[in-house]
């Protein structure tokens, strides 16, 4: 009986080595018989599926393939249904105890349907897998709204520059309120913009006072405020007062971006004459 | 203004995918704090109707063609691009940061545990035949699945779920998004009436005549042991 399926098995026997290799088990493999068989798990001949299964299985072996021990219970499983199925009913023994036994053949039928149930649905996964790397989610950048920064400091205008330019010129009205001499303009416009560049770029933040510490003449205040006034103009630096009447302060305007509004002050700071 | 696109726009600029609940709290929020006197309308807006306009603007991105849709994946709504459009996109910001593909084992019990969760590593092996012990530590390291409890069997063993990174993996929007949810989650496979019937005296089944053409016709000159017993009758 086994022999004729022996024989249409053996010129396959280079396709086990690869097959057996992917069989995740027992039913797997009954799963794969089932439908060499190209028929409807529910209408498949057991009897013969048996033998087929047992045929792999010593194929296995003569591979020195390890034979996992599900593959054994499986085989004594068909082995079981087909050595029953060889009596006639009438003869067939019930096991002890269990009068209303299930036919062992509707509980592999069962479990293979089951199996094969979601052996399909994993493939359905496998697809979605698949599908999902393809699929970029929008991930914008966060948006930066005005009230995630600290609330925009009170705005100086050119009047309260004004008035504190002279207060400080008032200062050396009085100190200087004798003194007549006669100096020469050692600063032009362009270099106290080099200067307060570099000023505000080394400290970010300066108070408008410190600009005028060293200053030695009212012709040196004037000529560094008109440095500052260009460099506000040009957006190169911002004028701000923390609290309203407290001291005003002048940073680097970083909204405006810097160097590029930097490098073009320069050429028309130059330009400029000669304050006086 | 239209709730629809109010949710378009959210979404649009919203950092994470948004559920329903969160995207309600997007508009009470607009409602009390902001200065527009259209986002009042939308202060108290019921989940069910935030649902079906989602849903409607979902079904609108998809009937214009669009080269992204939205999509619910886990319980929250994000635009994503068509799969066609990958070429493209993987150009752009390089290939996505996605762990290996599962293997087939992997897979299978992914889709039981899916389907019939919660249940234990008895059951599972029960189903596949053979045992999950190896997958199981890999699922639970991919954070796929968990442990959602014990079941109240002898030795209370461990019972299993999955997560929600398994439905964002597999872009599933619920549990009941799998394909054929209904038919594999708890209902028994029916055993069918007219097969497996054997006759008295008979040990075989004998095959019915309709795939009798189908199986016996394909290979004429193969005795299968049950055709042997048939023959003499």
């Amino acid at each position: 009986m086994r022999r004729p399926v022996r024989q249409s098995l053996r010129p396959l026997m280079a396709e086990y080595k690869v097959q057996f290799e992917v069989f995740e088990g027992p039913l797997d493999l009954l799963l794969y018989l089932v439908k060499k068989e190209e028929v409807d798990i529910y209408e498949v001949n057991l009897t013969k599926i048996a033998t087929e299964f047992v045929e792999y299985l010593e194929m296995m072996r003569e591979l020195d393939l390890e034979v996992a021990g599900e593959f054994i219970v499986m085989a004594s499983t068909l082995m079981y249904i087909k050595s029953r199925e060889l009596l006639p009913v009438d003869q067939q023994v019930q096991a002890e105890g269990e009068e209303e036994e299930e036919d062992p053949r509707w509980e592999l039928i069962r479990q293979l349907v089951e199996y094969k149930k979601f052996k399909d649905a994993a493939g359905q996964l496998q697809t979605r897998e698949a599908e999902q790397e393809k699929i970029f989610p929008r991930l914008p950048g966060k948006l930066e709204f005005e009230s995630d920064q600290p609330p925009p400091r009170p705005e100086v205008s050119l009047f309260d520059l004004i008035g504190a330019v002279s207060q400080v010129l008032k200062r050396f009205q009085q100190r200087n309120e004798n003194l007549r001499d006669i100096y020469a303009d050692k600063w032009t416009v362009s270099e106290k913009i080099e200067l307060l560049r570099r000023t505000i770029s080394d400290r970010r933040s300066v108070k408008f006072s410190e600009l005028f510490e060293h200053t030695t003449s009212r012709s040196e205040v004037v000529v560094t405020f008109l440095a500052l006034l260009e460099l506000i103009r040009l957006k190169f630096l911002k004028v701000s007062q923390p609290e309203p009447f407290s001291e005003i302060e002048i940073s680097e305007n970083q909204a405006a971006g810097g160097s590029p509004v930097a490098e073009s002050a320069a050429p028309s700071a130059i330009s400029n004459p000669q304050a006086t | 203004m239209e709730l629809k696109y109010i949710l378009e726009a959210v979404l649009f600029s919203a950092q994470k995918p948004l559920s329903p609940a969160e995207l309600r709290d997007v508009l009470s929020d607009a409602a009390e704090h902001g200065e527009d006197e259209a986002a009042r309308a939308f202060r108290k807006v019921r989940l069910d109707d935030l649902n079906a306009a989602l849903e409607q603007l979902a079904r609108e991105h998809e009937q214009a063609r669009r080269s992204y849709r939205l999509v619910c994946v886990a319980g929250s709504w994000q635009f994503v691009s068509q799969p066609e459009y990958a070429a493209w996109l993987k150009a752009l910001v390089g290939e996505k940061m996605r762990p290996s593909r599962l293997s087939q084992p992997a897979l299978e019990t992914l889709a039981i545990i899916a389907y019939r969760q919660p249940l234990t590593r008895a059951e599972m092996e029960q189903i596949r035949g053979v045992s999950v012990d190896g997958v199981m530590q890999t699922l639970q390291e991919r954070g796929l699945i968990e442990q959602v409890g014990r079941a109240e069997v002898v030795g209370r063993p461990m019972t299993y779920g999955t997560t929600s990174l398994f439905l964002e993996y597999f872009g599933l929007r619920s549990l009941e998004d799998l394909p054929a949810a209904d038919e594999l989650r708890r209902i028994p496979v029916q055993k069918p009436e007219s097969l497996l019937t054997v006759e008295p005296g008979l040990a075989t089944t004998p095959p019915l005549p309709l795939h009798e053409a189908e199986t016996g016709g394909g290979r004429p000159g193969e005795a299968t042991p049950g055709q042997a017993v048939h023959s003499p009758q």
